[in-house]
């Protein structure tokens, strides 16, 4: 017989997870692993798990168990220290170049392209210059500058990518949309740098080593970098 | 398979020689608890669980630099979105379940469902259309079905059902497959006539022995309020471990299965079915969110990922465990093989006429 959870212990567990699951839901941490569309069942369970842990105390204290009673709780409970700890000392950050490079890009033809302005600047995501750059031929991108953010990677042979990943459901499907980069690239790039980068279309396509899939050009003309924003995938594709 | 949970990572360390005698020094919590005759002497676990929160603070610096490496981020990323994906949907089915086994007097399913079980067994399986829950709640749901008498069968035919064919999940369906609405049809029929088949095949073909009846909740004769909290702390912690353990599963898989090995998988017709139900049972998603990871595998055919549609909900690691947990290892290791045959049967089948 080794050490089983008892209500005490499962109490304090339960009460740390349900705090670690309101603060990463009342904070941007969950916005790293699921969509903001869970955040209110986030908010939810967490405050269940938090009452749930006050009502063991509170009925424990009022009638403690009795000795001899049969006490069977299952020793897998501990495993669930193991989330606690990661999101509590670790947090880890949102999928990013490592991900990237070996998954292949995930970019579909979308069903329709809505109206863009006529001239001026545009301010595109990665995803929808990727599709608008192979789908649609760059039909309203020519000649014209274009803003999109993203994150760097780069491939085993070196090219920078800006990167952009997109959620169905959770990390857990996290898929890659990419662009390769030429132009005035800076020189020092960092993977997971996550930059603005200004220039124009250019018909120039590649394949994605990893799955052969269509990956459009990027004539960078400037490239700034910029702090992460605080939902770090692409919203704009999937469910 | 080595489904069998890795011991818990807190039991093995910190366990020193000589443990604290008896009740003179024990730590207060755990006091009433030491005097119990059957756990005479060992570290309390209120105490253990707060020398290993103690020593994962103490030692955070080491740990987050060994953990440094890209793979080891995108493991727990991974790890993490799948706990925290699936957390809110177990504890709202573990509340629906603890509510059943409280206040819901056991004669209200007696009357509920034909007598016979084998006209219960379709009745049960289309019941799963009504409630929403995932396969985590649906697990603890159907224990405490077969607690309040229900026949096995029966209940075994809702565990199956009700994640694969509920609104919620139907509608994720339709909405992760905008080009083919013919998709929900098929997983509705489908997952159902597994349903009902494993239901009739267990009434036919199953042994009362093989299924360890629940354990009973030590909250018999409490109150309506402290036997509910207790019947939701005990599932949330149950199922939450089976849950860490699936994703765990998940995230090895994810962080270390190259992507290429699946596309030579999706160009053979048989091998295709086969990759994709071995990795709906491999990944052990929540089937709120498995029509969108198969509606991303766009090289495969669409029997292929009705193939995954319908085996994912109804077996995978995750159930497995959870089932092993609830009903016993002998039961599992007969249901979940027999269950993944027939699933795969019906998807190809219901594929070649619907898709």
């Amino acid at each position: 017989m080794t050490t089983r959870l008892n209500g005490q212990a499962q109490a304090a567990l339960l009460f740390l997870l349900g705090a670690t699951v309101l603060h990463a839901g009342l904070t941007d941490l969950h916005l790293r692993y699921v969509k903001a569309g869970l955040r209110p069942l986030l908010l939810l369970s967490g405050a269940v798990l938090i009452v749930t842990a006050a009502a063991t105390v509170w009925y424990e204290w009022r009638r403690p168990p009795h000795p001899g009673e049969p006490h069977r709780e299952p020793r897998v409970s501990w495993l669930l220290a193991l989330p606690l700890f990661a999101l509590i000392l670790v947090a880890p950050p949102a999928l990013g170049s490592y991900s990237a490079t070996h998954t292949g890009t995930a970019l579909q033809k979308p069903l329709g392209f809505p109206g863009l302005p006529a001239r001026g600047p545009l301010r595109l995501g990665v995803g929808e210059y990727a599709a608008r750059a192979v789908y649609d031929d760059g039909r309203h991108l020519r000649d014209r500058p274009i803003n999109i953010t993203g994150f760097v990677a780069m491939s085993g042979t070196g090219a920078p990518y800006l990167v952009r990943m997109g959620l169905n459901c959770c990390a857990a499907d996290a898929q890659p949309v990419k662009i390769a980069l030429t132009g005035e690239i800076p020189p020092v790039l960092r993977p997971d740098t996550w930059l603005e980068v200004t220039g124009t279309y250019t018909p120039r396509r590649t394949k994605d080593p990893v799955n052969d899939g269509p990956v459009p050009y990027f004539e960078v003309t400037r490239a700034t970098p910029v702090p992460a924003p605080s939902d770090p995938y692409d919203g704009a594709w999937g469910g | 398979m080595a489904i069998t949970p890795p011991p818990p990572r807190g039991t093995s360390r910190p366990r020193p020689g000589p443990p604290p005698a008896g009740t003179d020094h024990g730590t207060p919590p755990g006091g009433s608890r030491e005097a119990s005759p059957d756990e005479p002497r060992h570290l309390t676990s209120p105490l253990l669980l707060t020398l290993v929160l103690l020593t994962a603070v103490m030692f955070q610096g080491p740990v987050r630099g060994a953990l440094a490496a890209p793979v080891m981020q995108s493991w727990m990323t991974v790890f993490v979105a799948v706990v925290v994906q699936a957390l809110p949907f177990l504890v709202l089915g573990v509340l629906l379940s603890a509510a059943i086994a409280v206040f819901v007097p056991p004669s209200f399913f007696a009357r509920a469902l034909p007598a016979r079980p084998a006209l219960a067994v379709p009745v049960a399986g289309a019941a799963g259309a009504v409630l929403p829950g995932c396969e985590c709640a649906s697990v603890p749901v159907a224990g405490a079905l077969v607690r309040r008498g229900v026949a096995p069968a029966a209940a075994l035919a809702f565990l199956l059902s009700a994640p694969a064919i509920n609104p919620i999940v139907l509608t994720a369906t339709a909405v992760a497959f905008p080009g083919n609405p013919e998709m929900v049809l098929a997983r509705f029929v489908a997952s159902l006539l597994v349903a009902c088949l494993m239901g009739w095949l267990w009434q036919r073909l199953g042994r009362t022995d093989w299924l360890r009846p629940p354990a009973r909740s030590s909250h018999e004769g409490r109150s309506g309020g402290a036997a509910f909290w207790g019947s939701v702390r005990h599932d949330v912690t149950h199922a939450g471990g089976y849950l860490v353990v699936g994703a765990m599963a998940a995230a090895t898989l994810k962080a270390v299965v190259p992507a290429e090995w699946l596309r030579v998988a999706a160009g053979h017709p048989v091998l295709s079915v086969l990759a994709l139900a071995v990795l709906a049972v491999l990944l052990s998603i929540c089937s709120e969110a498995d029509a969108f990871v198969a509606a991303s595998l766009t090289q495969f055919s669409l029997t292929a990922r009705l193939t995954f549609l319908v085996v994912g909900p109804v077996i995978d690691l995750k159930l497995f465990a959870l089932q092993a947990g609830t009903f016993g290892r002998a039961f599992a290791l007969r249901f979940a093989p027999a269950t993944f045959a027939l699933a795969v049967a019906v998807s190809v089948l219901t594929g070649a006429v619907l898709l």
